[in-house]
């Protein structure tokens, strides 16, 4: 099922509280965090992964979105937040054989 | 004359056998006629990372459905399970389909399938809703542990990805089509000829998936048409029924008064 971790048993970090137990700084207003974008390093003060989409030009685009390699479906972008180090994939269609 | 039978993939028909793949074609318009030219009615397509501020992947995606065609995403490149999961999750959200075209990639020089990888990856995804169309190989073992996992589909290699080699092992694929013959059976990959596509159709196949012989001929519409009169030979050669091979000469033609007989062959 979508929001069921793969085999940890945790659920995914979206369906926790903004405040999660994550020990790693989380992005405010005021602090910027390193992030790997589609295998770049970037700089970002977005606080979750939609804000990190808009911020980066990525307006409604058709994209889908993973975690640290989970799936993030969109109505689940608002509410995932971003901390320090996480890899970030943003996908859209291509040509396939 | 019989019409050739409709193909059946999870509960819907096709009147094409014909799989085709959208890459490596030299321009967009050439990709479409080609497509358009098979009369295929499902393309392959894939998830690429997308630069910010490009609409690359939304040109794309708006060329195929101008096509009208059913879309079957795959999990290309993928290393492992896990990975091949995120991305049929990524790719169910985007192209709105369950249905998922699997690879799970052991090895770079053969793009074999990583069968264990891809039991793991068939069993997770057929329990998420996925109709999965599995990248495999000719091994019946894993075949049988792909169906246990909810595939009603299997999509054996005919040759390594991209090689145009034909079917490297015909008795493998005779096997595997007498052994399941009431599965829908695809040979994709290794198809390079139409003469190869018409073989895997007399062998029983289903239908057939191919990109690059297609896409890397020298006129990709026209080759599109010939695959798909191949592959409309070989279905009809199957269902009419083919002759036994035999070891020996027989001939075709009567024996019975043929001249000269009685003269034993005075010469």
């Amino acid at each position: 099922m979508l929001g069921q971790g793969l085999s940890n048993g945790h659920p995914k970090r979206y369906l926790n509280n903004m405040s999660s137990t994550t020990d790693r700084p989380v992005a405010t207003a005021f602090s910027m965090i390193d992030l790997i974008v589609n295998g770049q390093a970037i700089r970002s003060s977005a606080a979750t992964l939609d804000r990190l989409l808009s911020e980066t030009g990525y307006p409604e685009a058709r994209v889908a979105t993973a975690l640290n390699g989970d799936f993030v479906p969109q109505r689940a972008r608002a509410t995932t937040p971003l901390a320090d180090g996480d890899r970030i994939e943003i996908l859209s269609p291509r040509q396939g054989g | 004359m019989t019409p050739d039978q409709p193909l059946t993939f999870y509960g819907v028909q096709f009147n094409s056998r014909m799989l085709i793949g959208t890459a490596l074609y030299s321009s967009p318009e050439i990709l479409s006629q080609s497509v358009k030219a098979s009369a295929a009615q499902i393309v392959t397509v894939s998830l690429r990372r997308e630069a910010a501020r490009a609409k690359t992947g939304q040109r794309f995606w708006e060329l195929i459905r101008a096509l009208g065609v059913t879309v079957l995403p795959n999990t290309a490149g993928c290393r492992t399970a896990k990975e091949a999961i995120t991305t049929a999750e990524m790719a169910r959200e985007v192209f709105g389909t369950d249905w998922i075209k699997l690879e799970v990639i052991a090895n770079d020089d053969t793009l074999q399938p990583d069968l264990f990888g891809l039991v793991e990856a068939a069993g997770h995804l057929s329990k998420e809703g996925f109709k999965v169309f599995p990248y495999t190989t000719e091994d019946l073992g894993a075949a049988e542990r792909l169906m246990a996992a909810g595939c009603e589909v299997l999509m054996p290699w005919g040759a390594p990805i991209g090689s145009g080699r034909g079917l490297n092992n015909p008795y493998g694929l005779q096997t595997m089509r007498n052994y399941f013959p009431g599965v829908p059976l695809v040979v994709d990959a290794g198809i390079g000829a139409p003469s190869h596509a018409a073989a895997a159709m007399e062998l029983g196949y289903d239908a057939v998936l191919l990109n690059t012989a297609i896409a890397k001929a020298g006129d990709p519409p026209r080759m599109a048409i010939a695959f798909a009169e191949a592959i409309r030979a070989g279905r009809s050669a199957y269902e009419a029924g083919l002759m036994e091979i035999r070891d020996m000469a027989s001939p075709s033609t009567p024996v019975a008064g043929t001249p000269f007989f009685d003269l034993g062959g005075a010469s």
